[in-house]
């Protein structure tokens, strides 16, 4: 496509760049959004899903006599019925050599994790079902189960799949460099074990969906609380057995996603196949309980890392096996959220030489997949705690360390080791930014005081890159993935002035209505109240790939900015028609926030575009080739990924005699490339903060050796409330992405993939002194207080 | 998310509750805030087939200054306490219902449901035992009075008979320069309590600590006073030196829980830390009183 | 046993005296969303934790997944459904808007109510007040931030309201 796409400069214009009210706004904090669950349908059922109890067990018999005579009870169905109903549930990644077990969405004749579904009850009301629920009776001979990924790869270990021996899915590796001449030139080696713990992704709103089948036409629409309405419409119909023409998806109001509503759920197809069955609209809206054993959960890695370090400080390779525990089976991208980490393992830094295998390993445990930040997170953590620990052992400042691994700001485009191209980047500018905010020697001379009087103060670092704007589609099917990597927006003005914007994103909570209006009304030079985006409804929106992996503004962003110009091209030469002028005579200006076109170097010779949108739909006198109507659609395929980048600080105090971790101050500096409203970058960094630091000090999913759940519902799983949470000092530096016009990188996950190892550096500077070298996340109080107290009885200190 | 079905039955007065008590027999629950009950219902682990709501029992509600007591009503919320002008020695009863759950909870949730619930790892335990309540229970046969320390027989299990509604619990008003404190560690803002303790202190003219008792929830399998802490404390002028050597004793003939959140040796620590840390903060203020 | 049999009970919901014959089993927030159709508060547990359907009853921020409808008999509820007033925001919800305190707005119908019933009882609070007068609220979006300062900012509006009122003034 020949378009002129000018790079939008980094300055904030008009409208884009600029802080507005969110047009989302007004119908949620009035009460008067509508999420799945405010869905009332004429006719409704309601179902309830019936849980295995056990980790794995053989299922020697289901008796659903006594639900089926239920009051209310309309509809019983078991494993045994379950593959008339639909297909097995799709994997949407393929690696070399990957197990994929078949698996349907209600277990067959063996369960494999607490918490899978075994049968489903359908019901007049939501009490009906839960009663008719609670009535199957379900008989279980209990297996040995396996929940400790490294003994499930033992020989002999108990099999989660009679026919994946040693309980190995697939064996992922990547390497670059020469890491043989690394570790031999190495004057130390540096080696950590870390764990990085399974999280259950929690957003507020719960799973759910309702599915209503026309009994006569077949017609099947469904809302799901969703992050894919598109990918969902590509998967359902073919595992309902309904043409896709007469299926269609939409995501409502969506309550937070986070990755885990990136999938295609057991609930979604059984509620379309009872919806079709039985004719009638059904309604399952997810319980919090269901949500902890039944949606995916994340991260679960444990990683064995070794650094060849030169003795001032610099990485020379780095050797590391990850185990990655990813449950019982595979959801929609389990295979490749572990495949991620090594990609991203070189970090900001210049490391000549990878080797990384992963193992996915299944367990007895609910299967993991995308939770915000996807497999990145973990690379970072794993690299951070690195670099921090090779200072700690060579003495050296761990900013210093950093600023020697450095990629250097003129090395851009740079070729990382794993084999990606980074687009730009400034490490060190985002280092220096964030030191002058904190004042680090300062701090250092506190710290000693501190020390002195028993206190404990440490000051972490971590310094980030990330991947985002998934995907170029070529290179995504080359890594494994079912699907593409474009977006598409369609842009249109109505006879009346007004513009609608359709685009392919899904967004939850991101403020796509408000961002996308603010590139169209900077763009077209209309005003913002009158733009309007619709999103999230296969019928309105039928080509898009989705909300996830902070894709939004980088690829449907850019689409939207694309359809835009194209319009103005357009509306340019019906413009140069009206005028008499030649197109390339007409330019486009706006004027008082207006926008409109002249004839170069006569200004008094214009049209604004509300007159040429008029002119476009009357068509009484339109150029021969040009179209009537106001309207125009982009598919955008990126040609590289994005890379965001930051570096955060970090400053607690630790209570030497409880182990309570307290953050003092919590300082980020981020880059996503240029800004399209900051206030919602900000909201994105600050809620991935939130999560971030949520994974180093509260939450952690623990299941005891028979594969119970033992952190089950909010009681037990420690999502933190705003007491527990700091106030966070947030700037940016801005350096553009070259890879789209836009210039702008993405922000979904930067927040969440600083933050963890910037805290446990920090609590790790706190206790260095006393011997304590790792402790594993979450560092709760008692873990903390544990690891002082071993290193206190190892006499592992040094002099304050 | 929903209850089993139940038959609901609201009682006007203590009477009228005890009567239906012992028509509907086991089957049948004592409603008060609903903070612990019905969290458990929705969850369907607990399934009473009657529920006999006292929540709206004229004078079971409200903190009434007797001549040597405090009486707080059952249905008293923990609001209430957390804003409640107590006479000096008894603060810890409104630190502690401050620190319970969260303001909704608070606005809910009762001191008597909470005591009879007797959660292992809940606050009021704690203050109730180190400022010696005396629980005031009310059943077929009468009246009778059970002091806190014989209140708390296993988890979840009290001295509460069938058919008995716990009305009021009275507190001794402590004698002069008398102060009390509660600390409470836990895993994160509105949770339950890893560790909880409370204590009184009483001192003389000189300094020397003339009474005192700690309550400490959260580590045993039930609330407990730490008489060995107190034996140590009672007789001595306070330093920290003589204040530490007390609260060492804070899990003496405990045996500390192991769960999720916390091993037992962690608990036994931070036991140890938080009775220390509550005495020296009620004698702080305790010597701020007049003498 | 009478299990099945109905209570009737009486609420007052936003302004409007609503009576219906309810199982003893259905909680207020059922009784809002279900029976009066007011999908505003929101359910996001069921351990009581989350705060997404807290409401006012008689005045007090209360979890209206862990009140039966027959607790409430009598009571008078506000929900977020009745807090703008004439087609104005409250400015409570104006503040979130202007501050950025929602993303997904899942927790907002409840965090808000939380945030009203802080307010009336601390006008002037500080960020800690605030914070752990939040306790009982969970958003998985916000980090919280903006919805302190959102909170912040009606503080000081509806103080100057107030303070304008009293002198006689407008009300705004
Ligand atoms: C989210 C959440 C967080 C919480 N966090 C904490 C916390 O941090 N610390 C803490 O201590 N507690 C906590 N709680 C529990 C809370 O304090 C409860 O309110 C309290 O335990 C029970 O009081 P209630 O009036 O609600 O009792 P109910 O739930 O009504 O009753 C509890 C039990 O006591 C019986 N009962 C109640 N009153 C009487 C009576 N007068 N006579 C005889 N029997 C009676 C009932 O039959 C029932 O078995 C929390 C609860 C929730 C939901
Ligand atoms: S729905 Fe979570 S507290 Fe009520
Ligand atoms: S805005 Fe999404 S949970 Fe608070």
């Amino acid at each position: 496509m020949a378009l002129p796409i000018e790079p939008r400069p980094a300055q904030p214009g008009r409208v884009l760049g600029r802080v507005v009210r969110r047009k989302e706004d007004p119908r949620l904090i009035t009460g008067t959004g509508s999420y799945v669950d405010d869905l009332r349908l004429p006719g409704m059922l309601h179902m309830a899903v019936v849980r295995s109890p056990h980790a794995h067990a053989r299922i020697t018999g289901i008796d659903t006599g006594r639900a089926r005579s239920m009051p209310g009870v309309r509809a019983v169905i078991t494993g045994e019925e379950v593959k008339d109903l639909c297909g097995p549930m799709p994997v949407g990644w393929s690696l070399q050599g990957l197990k994929a077990p078949v698996k349907y969405p209600l277990a067959l004749d063996r369960v494999r994790h607490v918490g899978e579904a075994v049968a489903v009850v359908v019901a007049e009301s939501p009490a009906a079902a839960a009663d008719g629920a609670e009535a199957v009776q379900v008989g279980y001979e209990p297996l040995p189960a396996v929940t400790d990924p490294e003994a499930a790869m033992q020989d002999g270990s108990p099999l989660v799949w009679d026919d994946v021996p040693n309980n190995i899915a697939a064996r992922f590796p990547l390497s670059g460099g020469d890491i043989e001449d690394a570790f031999r030139k190495a004057d130390r080696v540096v080696k950590l074990r870390l764990v990085n713990q399974r999280l259950v992704p929690v957003p507020m709103e719960p799973r759910g969906v309702v599915a209503q089948a026309h009994p006569i036409s077949g017609e099947l629409t469904l809302w799901s609380s969703t992050q894919i309405p598109h990918i969902l419409h590509a998967l359902l119909p073919g595992l309902l057995n309904v043409p896709e023409t007469r299926v269609r998806i939409v995501a409502p109001d969506v309550g937070g996603g986070f990755g885990c509503k990136l999938n295609l759920y057991a609930e979604e197809i059984l509620a379309g196949a009872l919806s079709l069955k039985l004719g009638r609209p059904v309604k399952w809206i997810e319980r919090r309980s269901e949500h902890f054993m039944a949606t995916i959960h994340g991260r679960d890695q444990i990683n064995h890392v070794e650094a060849a370090v030169s003795g001032d400080g610099r990485i020379l390779g780095i050797r590391a096996r990850i185990i990655a525990d990813i449950g019982a089976y595979h959801q929609l991208l389990t295979p490749a959220i572990p495949t991620f980490t090594p990609f991203m393992m070189s970090g900001v830094y210049a490391i000549p030489a990878l080797d990384v295998e992963v193992i996915e390993v299944f367990t007895n445990k609910t299967p993991t997949d995308a939770y915000r930040g996807a497999g990145r997170p973990e690379a970072t953590y794993l690299l951070e705690r690195l670099v921090d620990t090779v200072a700690r052992e060579l003495g050296l400042d761990p900013v210093e360390v950093r600023r020697r691994n450095f990629i250097k700001a003129d090395q851009f485009p740079y070729n990382t080791v794993s084999g990606l191209t980074y687009d730009s980047g400034d490490y060190e500018g985002a280092l220096n930014k964030l030191l002058e905010k904190i004042d680090y020697e300062g701090f250092r001379r506190q710290q000693q005081e501190a020390r002195q009087q028993g206190r404990l103060l440490g000051i972490g670092f971590s310094t980030y890159v990330e991947i985002c704007g998934l995907a170029p589609s070529r290179i995504w099917g080359a890594l494994g993935a079912g699907i593409g990597g474009w977006e598409s927006a369609t842009v249109r003005i109505s006879p009346a002035g007004r513009v609608t914007v359709v685009t392919g994103t899904s967004p939850h909570g991101q403020g796509h209505q408000t961002s996308w209006s603010q590139i169209v009304a900077e763009t077209l030079g209309v005003n913002y109240e009158d733009v309007e985006v619709l999103h999230g409804d296969t019928a309105v929106a039928p080509h898009g790939l989705d909300t996830y992996g902070s894709r939004s503004a980088a690829v449907g962003g850019t689409a939207v900015y694309m359809a835009s110009v194209k319009l103005r091209e357009k509306a340019r030469r019906i413009a140069a028609h009206v005028l008499e002028a030649t197109v390339d005579d007409v330019e486009f200006q706006v004027v008082d926030g207006q926008g409109r076109f002249h004839v170069k170097g006569a200004p008094q010779r214009h049209v604004t575009l509300a007159q040429v949108a008029a002119a476009a739909f009357t068509a009484h006198n339109l150029p021969d080739d040009v179209e009537p109507g106001m309207e125009a659609t982009v598919f955008y395929d990126p040609t590289n990924f994005t890379y965001p980048f930051g570096a955060h600080a970090c400053i607690v105090e630790v209570d030497p005699e409880d182990g309570r971790v307290k953050i003092l101050r919590y300082v980020a500096v981020d880059d996503c490339g240029n800004v399209i409203n900051p206030q919602l970058v900000e909201g994105q960094v600050h809620g991935g903060l939130a999560q971030g630091i949520a994974q180093a000090l509260y939450e952690g999913v623990v299941y005891d050796e028979q594969g119970q759940l033992l952190t089950a519902s909010l009681t037990d799983y420690a999502v933190p409330t705003a007491a527990d949470l700091p106030s966070f000092e947030t700037d940016r530096t801005v350096t553009p992405s070259p890879t789209n016009p836009l210039g702008v990188k993405g922000v979904g996950e930067a927040g969440t993939i600083g933050s963890t190892p910037c805290v446990v550096n920090a609590v790790i500077d706190a206790l260095a002194h006393l011997g304590v070298r790792h402790i594993d996340m979450p560092l709760r109080p008692s873990r903390v207080w544990a690891a002082i107290q071993q290193a206190k009885a190892s006499g592992g200190g040094q002099p304050a | 998310m929903i209850p089993a079905a139940f038959a609901y039955h609201r009682a006007s007065s203590v009477d009228e509750a005890v009567r239906l008590l012992q028509e509907l027999g086991d089957d049948a629950r004592v409603l008060a805030g609903g903070h612990s009950l019905l969290p458990a219902m929705k969850l369907r682990l607990a399934r009473p087939g009657a529920v006999v709501d006292i929540g709206r029992i004229e004078g079971l509600r409200g903190i009434r200054r007797q001549v040597d007591h405090v009486e707080v009503g059952a249905l008293t919320r923990h609001a209430d306490l957390a804003a409640a002008r107590l006479p000096a020695g008894l603060e810890a009863l409104a630190e502690c219902a401050d620190r319970i759950a969260d303001p909704q909870v608070r606005r809910r949730g009762t001191i008597g449901g909470s005591l009879c619930h007797a959660d292992p790892s809940a606050d009021w335990p704690a203050a109730v035992l180190a400022l010696e309540g005396q629980l005031v229970l009310v059943g077929p046969g009468g009246e009778r009075v059970v002091p806190a320390a014989e209140w708390f027989v296993a988890p979840f299990m009290t001295a509460l008979q069938p058919g008995e509604i716990l009305t009021a619990i009275r507190f001794p008003v402590p004698q002069a320069r008398s102060g009390s404190a509660y600390l409470k560690l836990a895993r994160k803002a509105s949770d339950f309590a890893i560790v909880g303790a409370a204590a009184r202190v009483t001192v003389d003219g000189s300094g020397r600590c003339t009474g005192a008792a700690v309550g400490v929830t959260g580590v045993g399998d039930v609330p407990y006073r730490a008489t060995a802490v107190e034996d140590l404390l009672v007789g001595r002028v306070l330093d920290d030196q003589v204040i530490a050597e007390a609260a060492a004793r804070a899990v003496e003939g405990v045996d500390p829980v192991s769960d999720v959140h916390a091993g037992a040796e962690y608990r036994a620590q931070v036991a140890q830390v938080y009775v220390r840390r509550a005495v020296q903060e009620a004698l702080g203020r305790a010597l701020s009183q007049p003498a | 046993m009478s299990q099945d049999s109905r209570v009737r009970v009486r609420i007052r919901v936003n302004g409007d005296v609503h009576e219906h014959e309810v199982e003893p089993r259905l909680l207020l927030v059922q009784y809002l969303r279900d029976v009066l159709g007011l999908t505003g508060t929101h359910v996001g547990c069921d351990t009581s934790h989350c705060g997404a359907c807290t409401v006012l009853l008689d005045g007090e921020a209360v979890k209206s997944c862990t009140v039966l409808a027959v607790q409430a008999d009598g009571g008078e509820v506000t929900t977020i459904e009745g807090l703008a007033q004439h087609g104005r925001l409250h400015p409570l919800q104006e503040a979130f808007w202007e501050h950025h305190g929602l993303q997904c707005g899942y927790c907002t119908p409840g965090m808000i109510m939380s945030a009203l019933d802080l307010l009336n009882r601390h006008p002037d609070p500080d960020e800690e007040t605030i914070r752990r007068g939040l306790e009982g609220n969970l958003c998985r979006c916000t980090g919280y931030q903006n919805i302190v300062r959102a909170v912040q900012a009606a503080a000081a509006r509806m103080r100057a309201a107030e303070a304008a009122a009293a002198a006689g003034g407008g009300d705004d």
